[in-house]
């Protein structure tokens, strides 16, 4: 079970929150002018990277916030996690995605 | 390849078991092949068995990181089944099935395919209604699958508790006889066995570091650390890995790796004769031939490659079970592992071309990968050798994602009301 | 039988408290503080179960939990007997009953040991080559039967009268192992004031201290030392020690869980839990757990008997038990040679038998000799004598160069073996920290830590009990954050060995069985077998041999398998791999970690304030998500059909009354709610006015409906949302996410109300006049409280968010109370309604009525791959807005292609046919298979207001077949049905506006 450092309530374990997939992956101001296959993308493709990912979490038997992160999807450690619509420390590739 | 027989197993046990040979080679990479499979897991093995036995292309190579069979192959809770309940779907676990139904005297290799039937659990209205719907599409399908009643269920399936006092009381089930499991390990090495004495090259220890494109974007090898190897057409077949491998030749994925985890309980005596599944309480469970119970969980919520997971899911997992059959509180966890399974938005495969010519897919099969093996390695097999589809994988499309002809049986099983 | 092989006095026993089980059915006795192995070892008892594969004779071979091979089921009562008890880690209690496994009829004569006869042909992954012919014989006959030779005990066939705990816990520090390495670095962590937590696994701190004969720390016998430091500990406030207390995993950040034997060792547990699992979030972990004794591997050293050298040294030092009156060591290290000296000082005849040569021997060697102990250096075992207990070992010289002399057979009735030491690295390797070789010790060590551990002690292949004291010592400080030391002065300890992986022999080692896993029969040719097959990374032997994987889970056979790989592909040992140790260190109860989360408990069950009155009413319930809901109410009499069709009349002609307080509610409020309305539902809601109502339609991203439910503005910035009962959750995760994490600009709170409103729906002609002198302060007339408004007023005084809307098609209204009047406010309107004859109903009648009036419902008419375009509600749609939540995908391809499955009505031919949920739908029943489905039946039931069975199907093209007939499946066959409106009942909708 992980230990998660919320931005707002400090290091709680893992049952506490829940996963939302990869961060930074912004909807479109206007959906109805993506093309079908850009919009496809945003919803189906996820980086899915061996190594460090950016990630979205919300404290949901907590706070209730969404927050981010930076994990090692090898060794499962947080480099780090930041607020939403927040930039990381971290200058990884994945961070910047 | 030495066949097996009793024959040929007696008279080694009067020689001392010293004749036996290799079940496969260990070459070394050729420069080049017609057809390189990345990943040597039970997918990739079939595919390159198949590759040789039925499309007489036997210039190829499995290419696997690690040790063949070690990834999900190795890891999973062996359930085989083909009750499905989309056309397309069906298509494919039942052309599986058919041909796990004759495995081990193809592959002359014993697999230990044993159908001793899957039983769904409903323990709601809900589930009666989408188990039904599910009985009568595979009846459709040429499928079997068979509604029970709740006494039906505990003739079936002693163990179960039928009282309607329990937390979730048993409401029926959908019996598949025909399912059942196998041997995991031996689909693997029967697979490597027949490739390999058909001429395949199973290079172990070998992992692909890159895909080598031409100027016209074509993929034309795979660098390895073993060095490079040219390839006519490249399968790729990494499971929880195939996202990695995939970026090697630009190619982005609809999938996300979850580790998923399994444990077995001390080895007993047959105390359980199928396979139940229950969908409400999230648990699987059969006997082995060795008497384990075999125990699956469900997945961790972030992606990892780590192959391990949370202790909370196996607990969870475990509350289940003892849920449904109180007696074994006393059993006791032998042994807990986890793999990575690579997830698509509608849990259904995808099978086929990629944007990048001459580089081919197969994955996303999630959490129920294994009982496809023989028919997703088959219809692989069938797209490499031809360049298109069968038309059983042709629905599997990576293109679904976005016309929206998604192949969702998970959303098929949605509850709310 | 009297413990005639107990010894006059010695041990850690308690002799003034006998102890008295069975075994097999005979009554034996022991002491307080025996284990089950050293009681049956005391009456001589060595001979205690039967193989896996070959259904050999076996003995206790072990005195901890790498005991592979004296598995015993063990029963303390009705509900409490379970199979494959290790025996040297059963606490020997009061009127256990213990039964040997694997055998029929009996222990002495099993039918199964046939199967040793077979052994030539019975080699590892005899069953990949075979039982294939004839085809059908697999799953008739052979497996049948390989099944009832395989598993070991029997599982459990009622009820655990037992039960279980859990406990989370916080510390600083969490040591691992209360032996001399663990106890130093608790010493050294607690004296900081830090939480510390120690863990061992055996019923006695102290660990390999506890069967000390000579060993002195600090001038005082180790036995001493072990006390005063416990009474340090124990009087430490911040030290939890936690004897009986296998730690067996090591999860992801320092998340570490241990299971706690309560109350296995005590006649009257007193109601206190069995077993408690420990869930411990430390902020280091000190790794202490010591190391483990490898077997040597010679033909036939499985019989009962054979024991590891330091296990017998245990009996005899810790027990007071001689496992045998004649014991030869046989050994290539040194430790043995003390085992043997004890054994000797405990008046047995005693042989020693060394592979190495005289001059590989240490200090050990003069020692023994000293002590009257026949020493045969350089000579090898050849094999054992005997059957069902080792009778003599036959030993032979062998040169340095391998050349075997002649044999000669030493008589004896116990045989400790001894082939060097393992550290024990399963914690380290759960952590995912990386093992290193390390070639002088022929051994894994703990490499580079992944998380906050150190690994010490004979755990890191350090064996000597000074250097152990004080770097244990010096990691407990460092755990601690202090750098605190400190100088232990210790008897030397002698564990050099020369490593070897099978005992040279002059036999035909293709003939001979020296076994590597005792339990699972694997034995070294087996092994050659696999890697001349071609299986050559460890992980294939194992799984090709099953080495490795028996209950031991390989913890005496992983090394010897390994360095026999290796040596067969004659590579390093490293390039054969290491296995990766994967939880639980041992075996683990289910019960254990299940815990208290059984029953009710498993997942709680939701009630509605309102429930206790259904069930005073005799109402039939049914599991909804986590709720009960009340099914319907059958009269005396009545089956389900007859009360459901009751209820639905009664709807129609008077009023019904039914509890929704499970619809999930949210409340969005905030200057931007409707805007935010507006962008997460397909409807409009900018001009909604407040007081008004409006059926709210949710997609998700990908185009397909996921829930429904009634939206009441309550006021300009103030929107009461219903969801569906299951949904509840869903909805209010999926409006969060957009709400924080896409549109944080928007000012909107979200709440869920679910559990602050209990919901009354109250339905029929008769609605109005029902409730009419209960409610104050609103208008009830049609003219002031149409259809889909919504008031805020009091009902019995109580405030009430009242709705004027309908589920079923009548007149109704659902009245929202606050919680705690919930039941006051149904039971007043049930009171009100008598008049008009008033019935309660439940969620079945529900369904039929909006069944009846072609309402869906989210989940049964739709499966996560419905557009509102398919059950024809593509006119909620808001046309003008730019965007919501899951437009732009309706616009993709295949959600805008013809032959798209649409909601319609149908009518079995035979009307009083009730078609089955899920039945498919055909065109032509005579086609060939594979079918081709048009879609299927979602709801059906026999309507009494229509007098006729009705449905509601998805049907591709459906609203293009009106008139047409198809066919549905049935149990038996098919039947023909018409396609129809799905609208069955008063289609112009003028009842609901009464």
């Amino acid at each position: 079970m992980l230990l998660i450092d919320c931005p707002c309530c400090g290091l709680r374990p893992e049952t506490e929150f829940r996963c939302g997939g990869q961060a930074h992956v912004a909807r479109p101001e206007k959906p109805v002018d993506v093309g079908d296959q850009d919009w496809s993308e945003y919803l189906f493709v996820r980086a899915n990277p061996r190594g460090v990912h950016a990630e979205r979490w919300i404290h949901q038997h907590g706070c209730g916030r969404w927050f981010n992160a930076l994990r090692d999807t090898v060794s499962d450690r947080f480099v780090e996690t930041y607020p939403m619509g927040g930039k990381p420390k971290s200058t990884t590739t994945e961070a910047r995605a | 390849m030495r066949r097996f027989s009793y024959r040929s197993l007696i008279s080694e046990a009067l020689n001392a078991h010293q004749g036996w040979q290799r079940q496969w080679r260990a070459p070394d990479p050729k420069p080049s092949y017609d057809v390189v499979i990345v990943g040597g897991g039970g997918h990739g093995l079939a595919t390159a068995y198949y590759l040789a036995s039925q499309h007489g292309i036997t210039n190829v190579a499995v290419i696997e990181k690690g040790w063949i069979g070690g990834g999900n192959t190795g890891r999973n809770t062996t359930i085989i089944r083909s009750n499905y309940l989309y056309d397309e779907s069906a298509g494919i676990y039942e052309h599986a099935l058919k041909l796990w139904e004759g495995l081990s005297q193809e592959l002359n290799y014993n697999v230990m395919f044993s159908q001793r039937g899957v039983l769904m659990l409903a323990h709601n209205v809900h589930d009666v209604q989408s188990f039904k719907r599910h009985v009568y599409a595979n009846r459709l399908n040429g499928i079997d699958n068979e509604w029970l009643s709740t006494e039906e269920c505990k003739a079936f399936c002693p163990p179960i508790n039928i009282s309607q006092d329990i937390r979730y009381p048993v409401m029926g089930g959908a019996l598949q006889r025909r399912a059942g499991t196998a041997r995991h390990d031996a689909v693997a090495w029967g697979y490597a066995r027949g490739a390999d004495s058909r001429g395949v090259d199973i290079i172990q220890n070998c992992e692909v570091k890159g895909i080598r494109r031409d100027a016209s974007g074509a993929a034309v090898g795979v660098e390895t650390t073993r060095g490079y190897i040219g390839a006519k057409r490249i399968g790729v077949v990494a499971a929880g890995n195939t996202s990695v491998v995939m970026q090697m030749a630009g190619v982005r994925m609809p999938l996300e790796s979850y580790p998923l985890q399994a444990l077995v309980s001390e080895p007993v005596k047959p105390c359980f004769p199928c396979v139940v599944m229950s969908n409400a309480v999230h648990a699987y469970l059969s006997q082995s031939d060795k008497g384990e119970l075999v125990i699956g969980a469900g997945t961790d919520q972030y992606v990892s490659y780590s192959q391990q997971g949370g202790l909370h899911i196996t607990n969870h997992t475990l509350d289940a079970i003892c849920e449904m059959f109180p007696q074994f509180t006393r059993m006791k966890m032998l042994r807990s592992w986890g793999g990575v399974v690579d997830v698509t938005p509608d849990r259904s495969p995808i099978i086929g071309r990629t944007p990048v010519q001459n580089l081919f897919v197969n994955c996303g099969w999630g959490t129920g990968g294994f009982k496809a093996t023989p028919g997703s390695g088959h219809v692989f097999a069938h797209t490499l050798a031809t360049g298109e589809p069968h038309k059983i994988n042709a629905p599997f499309t990576l293109d679904r994602f976005r016309t929206g002809r998604l192949i969702d049986e998970a959303a098929a099983a949605a509850v709310a009301h | 039988m009297a413990q005639h092989f107990r010894l006059p006095s010695g041990g850690r026993i308690d002799r003034s408290k006998p102890v008295s089980f069975t075994f097999n059915g005979s009554k034996i006795e022991g002491y307080q503080g025996d284990t089950l192995a050293s009681a049956l070892l005391a009456n001589g008892v060595h001979f205690v179960g039967r193989s896996f594969k070959y259904h050999r004779p076996r003995g206790i071979m072990s005195h901890g939990s790498d005991e592979p091979s004296a598995l015993l089921s063990v029963s303390r009562g009705p509900g409490r007997t379970d199979p494959n008890n290790r025996a040297s880690v059963v606490e020997l209690r009061e009127g256990l009953v213990t039964k040997s496994q694997n055998h029929w009829p009996s222990l002495n004569f099993d039918v199964g040991a046939v199967n040793d006869l077979f052994s030539p042909v019975f080699v590892a992954g005899f069953y990949y080559k075979t039982f294939m012919w004839p085809r059908s014989f697999w799953d008739k006959v052979y497996e049948p039967f390989i099944r009832a030779a395989a598993g070991l005990g029997v599982a459990p066939d009622v009820p655990d009268a037992d039960r279980y705990a859990n406990r989370h816990a916080h510390c600083d520090v969490l040591v691992v192992g209360m032996g001399p390495t663990g106890l130093a670095a608790a010493l050294a962590a607690s004296e900081t004031g830090k939480r510390v937590i120690v863990a061992d696994e055996q019923a006695e701190p102290g660990g390999s201290l506890l069967h000390a004969s000579e060993e002195t720390i600090d001038g005082k016998p180790a036995a001493e030392w072990v006390k005063e430091t416990l009474a340090v500990l124990d009087a430490r406030e911040n030290v939890i020690l936690l004897p009986r207390t296998t730690v067996f995993g090591y999860y992801n950040h320092n998340h570490v869980a241990m299971t706690e034997r309560v109350t296995d060792h005590v006649v009257d547990p007193k109601g206190a839990p069995r077993e408690r699992l420990w869930q411990v979030r430390a902020g280091h972990v000190v790794i202490a757990a010591g190391s483990l004794e490898r077997p040597l591997v010679f033909a036939d050293n499985d019989r009962p008997g054979v024991l590891l050298a330091e296990s017998v040294r245990v009996f005899v030092n810790r027990y007071g038990v001689l496992p045998g009156r004649k014991i030869v060591f046989a050994t290539s290290g040194a430790s043995a040679y003390q085992a043997a000296v004890d054994a000797k000082r405990a008046g047995a005849h005693v042989t020693i038998s060394d592979l190495r040569l005289e001059a590989d021997c240490g200090p050990e060697l003069a020692k023994a000799r000293a002590a009257g102990v026949e020493v045969l250096t350089a000579h090898t075992v050849i094999g054992t004598v005997g059957a069902k207990r080792v009778k003599g070992l036959i030993v032979a010289p062998v040169t340095g160069a391998g050349a075997i002399g002649p044999r000669r057979t030493l008589d004896c009735d116990c045989v400790g073996i001894s082939g060097g030491w393992t550290p024990t690295v399963h914690l380290f390797s759960q952590s995912r920290g990386k093992l290193a070789y390390d070639e002088a010790l022929d051994a894994f060590l703990p490499g580079t830590s992944a998380q906050a551990e150190t690994t010490v002690g004979a755990s890191h292949g350090d064996y000597d009990l000074a250097r152990c004291l004080t770097a244990g010592y010096a990691a407990g400080a460092k755990a601690a954050g202090s750098a605190a030391t400190a100088r232990f002065e210790a008897t030397p300890t002698l564990k050099g060995f020369q490593p070897v992986r099978v005992m040279p022999t002059d036999a035909n080692p293709a003939k001979v069985r020296a076994f590597i896993d005792f339990q699972n029969d694997v034995t070294a040719k087996d092994i050659k077998l696999a890697v001349r097959e071609g299986f050559q990374s460890i992980e294939h032997v194992k799984r090709y041999t099953t080495t490795g994987m028996a209950t031991d889970q390989g913890k005496m056979s992983n090394m010897n398998a390994l360095g026999i790989v290796a040596g067969q592909l004659d590579r390093p040992l490293p390039s054969v791999g290491t296995t990766t140790f994967r939880p639980p260190y041992t075996p683990t109860t289910f019960g254990a970690l299940v815990g208290p989360a059984r029953d009710a408990l498993f997942d709680p069950i939701r009630t509605t304030p309102i429930h206790d009155w259904a069930v005073e009413h005799g109402a039939k319930f049914e599991p909804v998500s986590l709720w009960r809901r009340a099914w319907y109410f059958p009269k005396a009499g009545e089956d389900m059909h007859a009360a459901v069709a009751r209820e639905c009349k009664a709807v129609r002609d008077g009023v019904g009354v039914f509890d929704a307080s499970t619809l999930g509610k949210i409340e969005v409020v905030g200057p931007d709610a409707a805007e935010f309305m507006n962008r997460m539902y397909v409807n409009p809601w900018l001009k909604l006015e407040p007081g008004k109502c409006r059926y709210g339609l949710m997609l998700k991203e990908d185009g397909y409906i996921m829930d429904d439910g009634v939206v009441a503005r309550v006021a300009q910035d103030r929107f009461h949302v219903t969801t569906t009962t299951g949904g509840a959750a869903r909805v209010l995760n999926h409006m969060e996410d957009y709400l924080q994490t896409e549109w944080p600009d928007l000012n909107v709170f979200l709440t869920s109300i679910t559990e602050e409103w209990a919901v009354i729906a109250v339905q029929g002609p008769k609605a109005r006049e029902t409730i009419a002198p209960l409610v104050s302060d609103i208008d009830l007339s049609p003219e002031a409280f149409p259809h889909m408004a919504m008031r805020e007023g009091r009902i019995c005084g109580a405030p009430t968010r009242l709705f004027r809307v309908s589920f079923t098609g009548e007149l109704g209204f659902e009245i929202n109370v606050p919680a705690d009047y919930g039941r006051a406010v149904w039971e007043a309107i049930y009171e009100s309604g008598r008049k008009f004859g008033i019935t309660p109903y439940g969620t079945e009648t529900m369904h039929v009525l909006r069944a009846e009036k072609g309402y869906i419902i989210v989940g049964q008419e739709t499966d996560g791959t419905v557009t509102p375009d398919d059950v024809g509600l593509a006119g909620m749609i808001a046309k003008a807005k730019a965007d919501f939540v899951g437009k732009r995908s309706l616009a993709r391809q295949d959600l805008v292609a013809s032959g798209r499955k649409q909601l319609v009505g149908l009518f079995a031919d035979d009307p009083s046919l009730v078609l089955e949920e899920g039945a498919q739908v055909v065109a032509d029943p005579n086609q060939p298979i594979p079918m081709k489905m048009l879609g299927h039946v979602t709801s059906s039931y026999d309507s009494p207001n229509v007098g006729r069975s009705i449905a509601l199907a998805v049907v591709a093209d459906g609203r293009a077949l009106m008139g047409t007939s198809l066919f549905v499946t049935t149990p038996g066959g098919f039947t023909r049905v018409s396609v129809v409106d799905p609208v069955f009942f008063d289609a112009k909708g003028e009842r609901i506006n009464a």
